[in-house]
């Protein structure tokens, strides 16, 4: 295994949440990982994304260039990052924020429609997770044994009771 | 042992804690704000002291005053900040008082920028303050190399009696990995130097670094660079990864290194002999290493996150002996490895 | 036969730097003699500036630290957080603790460091020759103020007591003067009162000594302390602008 992602959307969708969820996910199966947040003013309210690098192999650099798997919650993230997905590459979009659709034939789009989604199962805030379902259900990358562990680890002990709600919205997302 | 995600921010405070660390004293700047958060959170918890001082002046100089007493104290700045400690950085070391400073580089000079960056290697290695002198400096390229590295650096700076450095940059600091934290035994030196009462049992302690009489100073100064010798010695560290064959040398630290190394894996599948030397530590310069490991190359290069300074180092390690090329990123633009790539080819494609 | 005066234990037995008739050593022997009666010499770590008092180190018995300039508040508060049983002071001349030290002097305030400052205040920029201070009196020439100090070009000078009486973290903020019998006196019951409050937790001292400088005042010492009373004394009241203590009795 060897995969590059990005995530990205707005400061307080839970793009370095979901990040950090799957890069426990891959701590969990015994993988090489790394975690590398963009950070600065771009964090407060503007564009945020982070980097995940999954692997069997020792991690080079944490910068992902042309991610394997790329997730996207916003319109400028979309636009920024569609093109860099790598050839035979899966792209993860929410297409409640994102009303493009990508030409590109070279890779695989999925447009999940995740912030209504998330409205209409009252999982406000969730529509990253249900992206993330979706990209899980389509790479096949962790077991949801995995996930659950992995959400565990993420989020905080004084919010465990937002563990069961998490892993709703990946299921929501896989069925999807 | 348990493997945990941290930020190496984090991991670096978490690590200082767990070696005896019992005074921080901080002053916030982007890219290093975690370290002082974690801090904050948990070191009044371990017994020890967290303060936000007024500024990095302060901060050092809180430091020069708790490790004068013989605790073991730590600051943590970037860049821009920790030219404000150059000062106090010298009295620690004109004073012989051991700590641990920690720079997560971002990118200058002046205000310059907060993304990562490695031009601070000439201002840690050769001149963070006035007057000769040197400090322990450690270029960790992972998370777990940080906490690693912290704990060598307090143990060696008690042992020497002079300042260590953790030299990190904002995407080590920023950056989530997995790590664990080993069983620390830390060394318990003998302090007799330390100004914390005489308690009537000896006579009074001076820590200080005014010597009037040149002469007195002059020696003061060459003891000091007695110990240096011996440090050299002793404790320069690399890593060298695939060197015994390799026609082509890269040489890289810190996250550099990590990109470096991508690049090499990727020219040896090219069917390129390259290879990479990783110093770990930049001063002791591993002179040695880099002798030892380029034995079989043409070519050298040196890659770093700046217009090219530690470069000076391994051309005089070399001594002319064969072309030492440079490829850099500044200002917080981190090299890709494909440039790397490109730049090991073209050396190569020049033979 | 019976001792009626002796050099304080904690004050070394050596001679100082110090020029003819500069007032630092009174204000040295009011120090140590404070040190002596409260048996602290042991627990006492004292921080010297950089400034006429830089060799303070040798002077005193008790652990010394020398620290960078106008820095001693804060390597004070480092050596005092890290040994909070510990009693701390620092020693400081007016450029040391009212220009390139301000702020870790107001901070170290703010925070009510429990720590003691002794501040003393000759007006002037000693070890280096004379040149103007915070604290040089308006129209006063110096070194670097040739025609005076003019406050229009130059501004005016600190009043440091004043300044940090404002601030909550303060216990004692007191002026005094080593120009006369009554006022040494007086000078030693404040610093006094400035090592009790650190041993009963108060917080932050500062004892700020009004105090010549013969030399590069160009004056004899006799004029200097004419000059003190007649010159500083009323630019800089006697007084104290802040005492905790006081407070808690009215309460």
């Amino acid at each position: 295994m060897n995969e590059e992602i990005i995530l990205a959307g707005f400061g307080g969708q839970g793009i370095l949440f979901a990040g950090k969820v799957l890069a426990y996910c891959g701590l969990i199966d015994e993988k090489e990982v790394s975690w590398l947040p963009s950070y600065g003013p771009e964090m407060r309210g503007g564009t945020a994304n982070c980097s995940v690098c999954v692997s069997d192999e020792p991690i080079g650099s944490p910068l992902v260039l042309n991610p394997s798997l790329m997730l996207a919650m916003n319109l400028p993230s979309y636009d920024k990052f569609i093109n860099s997905v790598k050839p035979g590459g899966k792209a993860f979009i929410d297409s409640t924020m994102v009303e493009e659709k990508s030409d590109r034939t070279d890779i695989d789009c999925f447009y999940i429609s995740a912030t209504q989604l998330a409205t209409d199962n009252e999982l406000n805030g969730m529509a990253n997770i249900i992206l993330l379902g979706k990209m899980i259900k389509e790479t096949s990358l962790f077991s949801l044994e995995t996930v659950r562990k992995a959400m565990e680890k993420s989020i905080p002990p004084r919010k465990a009771n937002m563990l069961d709600l998490n892993m709703k919205a990946i299921e929501i997302g896989m069925n999807y | 042992m348990e493997r945990n995600l941290m930020k190496g921010n984090e991991a670096l405070a978490e690590a200082a804690i767990r070696a005896g660390c019992k005074c921080f004293f901080g002053y916030p700047i982007t890219p290093q704000t975690e370290l002082s958060a974690y801090m904050a959170k948990r070191m009044e918890k371990a017994g020890g002291v967290f303060l936000q001082a007024e500024s990095e002046i302060a901060a050092i100089n809180m430091v020069l005053g708790a490790a004068a007493t013989g605790v073991r104290a730590m600051t943590s700045s970037s860049s821009p900040g920790i030219s404000l400690k150059s000062e106090g950085i010298s009295y620690i070391a004109g004073s012989d008082l051991p700590c641990v400073i920690i720079n997560v580089q971002r990118g200058g000079p002046g205000l310059g920028g907060i993304q990562p960056s490695q031009a601070d290697y000439w201002q840690a290695t050769k001149a963070l303050g006035h007057g000769d002198f040197h400090l322990l400096v450690y270029a960790p390229a992972s998370v777990q190399e940080m906490i690693n590295m912290l704990t060598k650096a307090f143990d060696l700076a008690d042992e020497y009696r002079m300042p260590a450095m953790i030299l990190a940059d904002g995407l080590l600091g920023q950056m989530m990995e997995p790590v664990t934290f080993p069983e620390i035994k830390a060394n318990v030196v003998e302090k007799p130097w330390a100004t914390n009462g005489h308690q009537f049992k000896r006579k009074h302690n001076i820590v200080n670094s005014l010597y009037l009489q040149p002469d007195g100073l002059q020696k003061t100064v060459q003891d000091r660079f007695v110990r240096y010798e011996d440090i050299k010695k002793k404790h320069s560290e690399a890593e060298l990864y695939k060197t015994e064959d390799a026609d082509i040398v890269v040489v890289a630290y810190g996250a550099t290194a990590r990109v470096a190394k991508s690049a090499v894996n990727k020219a040896r599948e090219a069917g390129i002999k390259a290879g990479l030397i990783r110093p770990m530590t930049l001063w002791p310069f591993p002179e040695k290493q880099i002798v030892e490991g380029t034995k079989a190359a043409s070519d050298v290069l040196v890659v770093e996150m700046s217009m090219g300074q530690m470069v000076d180092d391994v051309k005089l390690s070399l001594e002319c002996s064969k072309p030492v090329h440079f490829f850099g990123r500044t200002g917080g633009v981190i090299p890709k490895p494909t440039e790397i790539f490109d730049e090991i080819i073209k050396i190569g494609g020049a033979k | 036969m019976a001792v009626v005066f002796e050099k304080p234990k904690a004050l070394a037995d050596v001679s100082t730097h110090y020029c003819p008739g500069c007032t630092h050593g009174i204000i040295h022997r009011l120090v140590a003699e404070v040190i002596d009666e409260m048996g602290i010499e042991g627990d006492t770590i004292g921080v010297c500036p950089v400034g006429c008092s830089v060799m303070a180190y040798n002077y005193f018995n008790c652990d010394m630290i020398e620290a960078p300039h106008g820095r001693a508040p804060a390597v004070a508060t480092g050596a005092k957080r890290a040994m909070p049983d510990k009693y701390v002071f620092t020693y400081q001349g007016d450029g040391d603790l009212a220009a390139i030290g301000t702020a870790e002097t107001v901070h170290s305030a703010t925070r009510g460091e429990n720590i003691v400052i002794i501040f003393v205040n000759n007006t002037t920029y000693g070890m280096t020759g004379g040149q103007m201070a915070p604290t040089t009196l308006p129209g006063q020439v110096t070194q670097t103020t040739p025609y005076g100090r003019n406050t229009e070009t130059q501004g005016y000078p600190i009043r440091v007591c004043e300044m940090l009486a404002t601030l909550d973290g303060v216990a004692l903020a007191q002026r005094v003067a080593v120009d006369s019998v009554p006022h040494i006196r007086e000078a030693k019951k404040a610093i006094r009162k400035a090592f009790e409050n650190q041993k009963n937790k108060r917080g932050f001292s500062i004892v700020e000594v009004l105090s010549t400088c013969p030399t590069n005042w160009g004056l004899t010492p006799i004029e200097s302390l004419t000059r003190l009373r007649e010159d500083c004394i009323p630019y800089y009241p006697l007084g104290v602008y802040k005492d905790i203590t006081a407070e808690e009795v009215v309460k």
